[in-house]
C-alpha cells in the first residue's frame, strides 16, 4: 500500500537512492546530513505523538479499557465493542442517519456549486461577477459556531427572523425549526449549502476559465447559439473536473462535519442528528465508556479509508489522475 | 455580435440570481450587525431591518464589562497568535528537510505523513493521548494536536522544491550550514507562502470549536466560539439568563453582538483571505 501512495517524485527520488544507497554507510549518511535530520525531528516528534500513538491507542476498542490499568493492564475482549455495536439497536440509528445525510448533501449541495459556477461563467459584466464572488465565499471562513448562532436567531420560535416569515405567510402554529426533529436534516442542508456553495465554485471556475476560447468561436462558426454553445462547448469542458469532485466527495461520505452537527444536536432530535462521530464523543466523552467510543470510531475510519481508496481507484479507471 | 431576446432575457434573470444570492448570503450577517446595535424591544417587534431605529451600543458596553467575555477574547487572541507562531514553525521546518530529494529516509517519512492524512485513530484515541500529556485544560491543547496539517506541510514542500538551487548551492559553498540556509535563504524566498499559510492556520485555530469542546473543562478558560455557542444555544441562553440576576441582561442583543465580535476579525483579513486561500485551492488541487 505504501507504494501506492507515495508520489511519483518519490519514487523516482527511492529508485535513485536505491542505486547510491549501499554505498553510504548509515553513520556518515547522518553526520551528513545532521541538520536536516535535526529539523526533521519536531515535526516527525509531533506525528509519531499526535498521529500514530492514537492508533496505537486504537487497540483499547478490543479492551474493557480502565484508565487506571491503561493500554497493557486492562482487560482484552475481543471483538464485544463490535458486537455490542452491530447487535445493540444504535447502528441502525446511526448508518441511516449518516447515509440519508450524505445522500441529502450529494442530490442538493454537491451540484449547487456548478450551477452557481456555470452561472457565473455566463455573467457578462465583470464587476459584478467579481463582487457577487466575493460576496458568496464570505460564509466558508466563518466558524460553525457563528453558523449555528445565526441559525438560532434567524430560527428562533419568538424572535426568529425567517421564522416569523415563514408563520406570516404559511400560517398555523408556530414551529420552533431549530428544536424539532424533522427539522434537523432541512436545516443542515441549509447551512451546508449557504457555507460551502460559493467556496466551491471556484474549483469548477478554474475549469471553466481553462476552456480554449477558438472552440467557442469555431461553435459560432457553425451557427451554434449561446444554448448549443454552453450545451457543447462548456458542459463538456467541465465534466472531468465533475467527475473527479464526485469521486472524491465520495471518498469522504462519512465525514460530516462533527462541529456542524453537534452544535445543532439537542435532546428533541438525538435520534435522527447522531452520525458516528457525534455517537463517538456522546458515549466516549460525556458517558465515559471509551472503549466502546474507540471500537465506533474505528469501525468509522476503516470504512473510510476504504471508501477514500476504493473512489481513488475508480478516478484512476475513469482516466482521472486521482488523488494520490 | 447580435444578441437575440432569448438571450438578452437570460442575461437579466441570470444576473438577478445571482446578485440576489449575493445578498442572500450576507443579509444574516448585516442583519445581525444592525440588532447588536438595537434594543431588545427592537428587535423583538421590528421583523428585519438593516439599521436600528434607536441605536445603541449598551450590549457592547455591557459584554465589555464582563470579565467572563474579556477573558474569553483575550485567550482566544493569544492562542491564536502564540498557536499560528508554533504551527507555522512546525511545518515549515519539517517541510525543509522532506524538500531534499537526496535525503536518505526521506520517503519513509513521507508515507508515514500520507498514511495519517487518510487513516487516523480518532476522537477518543487522541483525546487519551492528550490527557496522559497532561494537556487537559491546557491552553497548549488548543494548538499541540493540530500542529501540523499534513496537506499544508506537502504543498510547501512542494513549493521548496521548486526553489531554485543555485542560491543554496552558493551559500552551501560558502560554508553556510543547512540551518543557515534555510534561514538565510529559503526563508526570505518564502514570504508569500509563510504569509498564505499563516492565515490558513490562523482562521482554523481561531474557528476551531472542537478543541475547547473535547479539551477545556474549565470555564474560565472557554475560548471565543465556546463563548458564542454557551450565548446563542436556546437552553444554554436562558439558563444565563436566570443566573445572572443582574438588573439589565440582553439575552437577545447578547447572540448578536458575539456572533457580530466572533466574524469581525474574520472579516477584517477577509480581502487577504480571499487573495491568499483561491490560490491555496488551487495549488491543493494540484498533484505534487
Amino acid at each position: 500500500m505504501a507504494t501506492d501512495l507515495a508520489p511519483p517524485p518519490t519514487e523516482a527520488s527511492r529508485k535513485a537512492k536505491k542505486q547510491k544507497a549501499p554505498r553510504v554507510p548509515l553513520g556518515a549518511a547522518i553526520l551528513r546530513y545532521r541538520w536536516l535530520y535535526l529539523m526533521l525531528l519536531p515535526g516527525l516528534a509531533y506525528f509519531v505523538i499526535f498521529k500514530y500513538l492514537p492508533m496505537y491507542g486504537l487497540t483499547i476498542a478490543f479492551q474493557d479499557f480502565v484508565p487506571f490499568l491503561g493500554y497493557s493492564g486492562s482487560e482484552w475482549v475481543g471483538l464485544k465493542h463490535f458486537e455490542t455495536l452491530f447487535a445493540g439497536g444504535d447502528f441502525g440509528m446511526l448508518f441511516s442517519n449518516t447515509m440519508i445525510l450524505a445522500m441529502l448533501i450529494f442530490l442538493i449541495a454537491f451540484p449547487m456549486p456548478i450551477i452557481v459556477a456555470l452561472m457565473l461563467n455566463e455573467l457578462r459584466i465583470n464587476v459584478v461577477k467579481r463582487s457577487v464572488q466575493s460576496l458568496i465565499y464570505i460564509p466558508h471562513f466563518l466558524s460553525w459556531t457563528i453558523v449555528a448562532g445565526l441559525t438560532y436567531i434567524l430560527f428562533s420560535v419568538d424572535f426568529g427572523v425567517i421564522a416569523n416569515w415563514i408563520h406570516s405567510v404559511v400560517g398555523g402554529g408556530k414551529v420552533d425549526y431549530v428544536a424539532q426533529a424533522d427539522w434537523f436534516r432541512p436545516i443542515i442542508i441549509l447551512q451546508t449549502v449557504w457555507k460551502g456553495t460559493g467556496w466551491g465554485t471556484i474549483i469548477y471556475l478554474a475549469a471553466l476559465a481553462s476552456v480554449n476560447t477558438e472552440l467557442y468561436e469555431a461553435a459560432r462558426m457553425d451557427g451554434a447559439g449561446r444554448w448549443r454553445q454552453f450545451w457543447h462547448v462548456t458542459l463538456p469542458a467541465i465534466r472531468p473536473t465533475i467527475v473527479l469532485m464526485a469521486i472524491l466527495h465520495s471518498g469522504h461520505l462519512l465525514d460530516q462535519s462533527f462541529e456542524q452537527l453537534w452544535l445543532l444536536t439537542n435532546s428533541l432530535n438525538r435520534e435522527v442528528a447522531n452520525v458516528f462521530d457525534t455517537y463517538t464523543y456522546y458515549v466516549g466523552i460525556t458517558q465515559g465508556g471509551y472503549s466502546y467510543a474507540t471500537a465506533v470510531g474505528l469501525f468509522k475510519g476503516t470504512v473510510g479509508v476504504l471508501l477514500i481508496f476504493g473512489c481513488n481507484w475508480l478516478a484512476k479507471r475513469l482516466g482521472q489522475r486521482g488523488l494520490f | 455580435m447580435k444578441q437575440t431576446f432569448g438571450s438578452r432575457v437570460f442575461d437579466v434573470v441570470n444576473t438577478a440570481l445571482l446578485v440576489g444570492m449575493g445578498l442572500i448570503t450576507v443579509l444574516p450577517l448585516l442583519y445581525v450587525l444592525a440588532g447588536s446595535f438595537a434594543t431588545e424591544s427592537e428587535i423583538a417587534t421590528r421583523p428585519f431591518f438593516l439599521w436600528p431605529e434607536r441605536f445603541t451600543t449598551g450590549v457592547y458596553e455591557y459584554i465589555f464589562a464582563t470579565p467572563t467575555f474579556v477573558r474569553a477574547l483575550i485567550t482566544t487572541i493569544f492562542v491564536t497568535a502564540v498557536g499560528t507562531l508554533v504551527q507555522l514553525a512546525l511545518t515549515l521546518v519539517m517541510a525543509y528537510p522532506l524538500a531534499k530529494k537526496g535525503l536518505p529516509g526521506r520517503g519513509v517519512v513521507l508515507n508515514m505523513i500520507i498514511f495519517a492524512m487518510v487513516f487516523s485513530g480518532g476522537m477518543i484515541p487522541t483525546y487519551l493521548v492528550v490527557r496522559d500529556l497532561g494537556l487537559l485544560d491546557s491552553y497548549w491543547a488548543l494548538i499541540l494536536p493540530l500542529a501540523i496539517n499534513p496537506f499544508y506541510l506537502i504543498i510547501v514542500k512542494s513549493f521548496f522544491q521548486e526553489l531554485p538551487e543555485a542560491l543554496e548551492e552558493a551559500a552551501r559553498i560558502d560554508g553556510a550550514s543547512e540551518l543557515m540556509v534555510f534561514w538565510r535563504i529559503v526563508l526570505p524566498l518564502s514570504k508569500p507562502v509563510i504569509a498564505t499559510f499563516a492565515l490558513f492556520y490562523a482562521v482554523a485555530i481561531w474557528n476551531d470549536y472542537m478543541s475547547p469542546l473535547l479539551y477545556i473543562t474549565d470555564n474560565t478558560k472557554w475560548t471565543l466560539q465556546v463563548l458564542v455557542r454557551q450565548l446563542t444555544s436556546p437552553e444554554a441562553a436562558n439558563a444565563l439568563a436566570t443566573v445572572d440576576s443582574a438588573n439589565f441582561f440582553p439575552v437577545e442583543g447578547i447572540k448578536f453582538a458575539v456572533v457580530v465580535i466572533a466574524t469581525v476579525p474574520i472579516l477584517c483579513f477577509y480581502p487577504f483571505l480571499q487573495k491568499h486561500f483561491a490560490k491555496g485551492v488551487m495549488i491543493g488541487s494540484v498533484k505534487e
